[in-house]
């Protein structure tokens, strides 16, 4: 019995072993390729240096007031950065609406340190306090890192912000009838050779809504989450969203309750 | 020491509370209705954008092919095929009957992505690219391919095609020029931009993409 | 005054891990902007760094190198407490230093 059993081990190791010896390591998958490529990329992520950036502006007195923004409040209270990023968009009493992280950072740069957030609003993303913001962003996103995605949806604002994200992602339009969900609404597909996440369920720790802010190596930009909605609308070939538009805050609503539980990398490097 | 409020003014005031809690949750428990929210995005949609180089706010005016679309619900049969007979209504067909181009003018527009963003300068079809390649996957030897689309390789050799000029290449020809001219006339939803009928590419570019398809002498048949 | 260095120097057996992110446009001159004027080149030409003082790193970049560059090398005999000092100049004569303790 013991020597029938030792003979069994051996063939079903000898068998691994040929399987391995025979196995054929054919070439990479182009997706494989690129996605090493990235891995590589992940050390040394130029999106340290906007989050550097970033923690410096906020502790810095800035602005008309010459104030900090150490008393912003993000949603989890005052000057709580850490956890804040996995929670937004979310409803604030202040303002009376659901704010995403880019707006919500205008809205303390007005109130705390006296800036026009109407002002930075109409200001090209790369160009004057945008750059503050794209960095603040960075900071706080980062603050939150590995954190899973909690948004709440308590407020019937909150929740309605969820239901018009969910129409806008499916609005079809623009010279191309494309949607958010022409791209978003399929598993496993691709637009040439760049994956696309599933965005009408969690697609996953680190993707997606997970994965923004965002330094694309590309063009050696640190892209905010706005930016990345604007690039999408602009390659829909629809009309320019308005910067912390309803829209586009909905938009973050619908994809961040999707990513319930989904692990958060940002800032995150892409291509 | 400090002075409680009397038994029963506290309790008085207990009732008010809940009873202004019990209209608040009735009033939460309801919430807007489907349709108000479908008006309500859409009156966000109009307020959110604006006019940006030759990207003008018009374009999210949606037609019923775009409207009826716009939901993770596919519309109604008869809505169907209202859009597809609308589309079909759209139809252009090529001016002398000239289907077809240069296949290789045909995939050097497949693998443009260019034109009608506001970046681009140009409304013109001359500005613009097929963007076919970002969803088809079309030659053998192009590897950098979407999915979102259907494979395209060996289209015209996988129905059959060894004579785009006879005539049962025909329903075959015209199929493939209404996909590309207006690809609502035989998917209501589907995901093809109406090259010929928003204005995309004028009638030369689409024969060539038509060549690249079809002719049996084009990379994509062999 | 550009903007400053990330340094991260750790002990990985008999040498320390050194990582700098350096934050630099990188321009090639080679660039045109939408006018189609010509963008200047603008570049880091030499990278130094110094280990408790005594160099141990010299380098000469050119355009090739990418924008906001990062560099990984590896200091023989580098100990935790040990400094590192990192200094690049670029092709305009602007210069930036940097330091950090090995852990």
């Amino acid at each position: 019995m013991n020597k029938n059993l030792l003979i069994a081990a051996v063939a079903v190791a000898a068998a691994g072993l040929a399987a391995a010896q025979t196995a054929p390591s054919g070439p990479k998958s182009a997706g494989d390729g690129i996605a090493e490529y990235r891995a590589m990329l992940a050390d040394g992520n130029p999106a340290d240096l906007f989050e550097a950036k970033g923690e410096g502006l906020w502790k810095t007195k800035r602005g008309p007031k010459a104030a900090t923004l150490e008393k912003c409040d993000l949603g989890q209270g005052p000057g709580v950065v850490k956890g804040a990023f996995v929670t937004l968009p979310r409803w604030f009493a202040d303002t009376q609406k659901v704010q995403d992280l880019e707006s919500r950072l205008v809205t303390c740069m007005e109130t705390l340190q006296g800036f026009d957030a109407a002002e930075i609003a109409k200001t090209r993303f790369g160009q004057g306090e945008q750059v503050n913001v794209t960095a603040l962003a960075t900071w706080v996103a980062a603050e939150s890192r590995g954190l899973r995605f909690n948004l709440p949806q308590g407020h019937p604002e909150e929740k309605r912000s969820y239901e018009i994200g969910k129409r806008v992602f499916f609005f079809r339009g623009g010279t191309h009838d494309f949607s958010c969900a022409s791209c978003h609404s399929e598993e496993g597909k691709r637009i040439r050779l760049q994956d696309l996440p599933l965005l009408t369920k969690n697609p996953g720790d680190g993707v997606g809504f997970a994965a923004w802010p965002a330094y694309r190596v590309s063009n050696g930009e640190m892209w905010s989450m706005q930016l990345r909605l604007n690039d999408c609308f602009r390659q829909q070939r629809f009309p320019f969203p308005g910067f912390g538009s309803e829209i586009t805050v909905a938009l973050g609503t619908y994809m961040g309750v999707n990513a319930k539980g989904a692990q958060s990398i940002a800032p995150a490097i892409k291509r | 020491m400090k002075h409680l409020p009397s038994p029963t003014l506290a309790s008085a005031a207990a009732v008010v509370a809940l009873a202004a809690v019990g209209a608040l949750l009735a009033g939460c428990a309801t919430g807007p209705s489907e349709a108000e929210l479908d008006r309500q995005a859409l009156a966000a949609v109009q307020a959110s954008f604006r006019d940006q180089g030759i990207a003008k706010v018009d374009r999210i005016k949606q037609d019923l092919g775009q409207s009826a679309c716009s939901s993770d619900k596919p519309p109604s049969d008869a809505v169907a095929e209202r859009i597809s007979a609308q589309a079909r209504a759209t139809m252009k067909w090529p001016t002398g009957g000239q289907y077809f181009g240069d296949f290789r003018e045909g995939e050097r527009i497949a693998q443009s992505g260019r034109g009608m963003t506001w970046t681009d300068t140009s409304t013109a079809t001359s500005a613009n690219g097929g963007n076919c390649y970002n969803c088809h996957q079309i030659s053998k030897t192009e590897i950098s391919y979407g999915t979102i689309g259907p494979s395209l390789y060996n289209y015209g050799k996988n129905r059959g095609v060894t004579d785009i000029m006879a005539a049962t290449a025909q329903p075959i020809v015209e199929y493939t020029w209404m996909k590309i001219y207006n690809g609502k006339t035989y998917n209501a939803c589907s995901n093809m931009p109406r090259f010929g009928h928003a204005g995309l590419l004028d009638e030369k570019q689409m024969a060539h993409l038509m060549s690249l398809l079809l002719d049996p002498r084009s990379p994509v048949n062999q | 005054m550009p903007d400053p260095m990330r340094i991260r120097a750790q002990v990985a057996g008999p040498a320390a891990t050194v990582r700098v992110l350096m934050s630099h446009d990188m321009e090639t001159g080679l660039r045109r902007d939408a006018a189609g004027k010509v963008i200047p080149a603008w570049f880091i030409q030499e990278v130094t760094a110094t280990h408790n003082g005594k160099q141990v790193l010299s380098a000469q970049w050119g355009p090739s190198i990418a924008k906001n560059p990062f560099m990984q090398f590896n200091v023989k005999g580098a100990k935790a407490g040990d400094k590192i000092v990192v200094t690049w100049k670029d092709n305009k004569g602007e210069t930036r230093t940097d330091e950090a303790t090995v852990t």
